[in-house]
């Protein structure tokens, strides 16, 4: 691939972002790769040394903030007409609650995700002190004399928190991939946002 | 490494490859080469980062018929690294606790 097809596609995968951040990482990959092809190598070899154009948005993507491409979004490209203005003000009725009930589904997934986690350790949580509520009732067991149910509530304890160590690891390793689900879903959302 | 102490350790490394001198992105990246691999498109966002928060300013000079970016550190930037050197001390005493925990142990 050739410079000038890399930072083509480049720009395509940019576009909906403002303007000026397009220009600054254009103006950045383009050095990059004139830098490399005055250090000795060809345009060809200087283009695969970059990440792909894909790579590249979408880590820019990810370190932009939610805000900043909903505003690059929705800043009109021209000054509106008085008649795009009319159209807005009475078609306000139906947007206003359309853009609010995204806004809100957007978050309420989000909500969500983290939600789960939080349900989760809830669970695990509840194993570990059921298991403790076994022991403290064996004890009580024991000092009112009862005492066939003395092993029986050390089992149930134990099995309890057997049961609450090894969920723990599991809800650990799960909560990494919903994290990632958490991030990937931010992504997706600006995704829809620039290129919608 | 964790991500957000790498993060952190790169925009440090980016400060670090131009306090002496103004240096524009391809020779940052083969500065930081021996002592840590940086690609094109990690140091670009810390390079953003750094300049948004005023660590370091950047100016275009033309280079053989085309401009360059050439970046140059900030007061405020010449701090980070000293108040880096300052947390690093602590760290590093942190780390001397921890590896003498381990030979203790075996």
């Amino acid at each position: 691939m050739d410079k000038q097809t890399f930072l083509t596609s480049l720009r395509e995968q940019l576009h909906g972002l403002p303007q000026s951040d397009i220009d600054k990482s254009l103006e950045y990959y383009s050095e990059m790769i004139d830098d490399r092809i005055e250090d000795g190598v060809s345009e060809e070899e200087a283009v695969a040394a970059m990440e792909t154009s894909e790579e590249i948005a979408q880590q820019i993507l990810l370190d932009m903030p939610l805000t900043k491409v909903v505003k690059a979004k929705a800043r009109p490209t021209r000054p509106l007409a008085v008649w795009e203005i009319i159209l807005l003000i009475v078609g306000s009725p139906v947007w206003v609650p359309l853009l609010f009930a995204f806004v809100l589904t957007f978050f309420a997934i989000y909500l969500t995700i983290w939600i789960m986690i939080a349900a989760l350790y809830a669970v695990n949580l509840a194993f570990v002190l059921c298991g403790v509520a076994a022991w403290v009732q064996s004890g009580i067991a024991l000092f009112t004399g009862i005492n066939l149910q003395v092993p029986f509530y050390i089992g149930v304890g134990l099995i309890s928190l057997g049961v609450g160590v090894l969920l723990f690891f599991a809800f650990n390793a799960l909560s990494v991939r919903l994290v990632s689900l958490s991030r990937q879903f931010v992504l997706w959302a600006k995704k829809r946002f620039v290129r919608g | 490494m964790d991500i957000q102490l790498k993060r952190g350790l790169l925009e440090v490394c980016v400060l670090a490859a131009i306090k002496d001198a103004d240096s524009y992105g391809y020779q940052i990246i083969k500065d930081m080469k021996p002592y840590v691999e940086i690609s094109e498109s990690t140091l670009y966002p810390i390079l953003r980062r750094l300049e948004a928060a005023e660590l370091l300013t950047v100016r275009s000079i033309e280079h053989s018929g085309r401009l360059r970016k050439y970046y140059h550190i900030t007061p405020a930037g010449l701090e980070r690294i000293e108040a880096f050197r300052e947390e690093w001390k602590e760290i590093l005493r942190i780390y001397q606790f921890i590896t003498r925990e381990e030979t203790d142990h075996g």
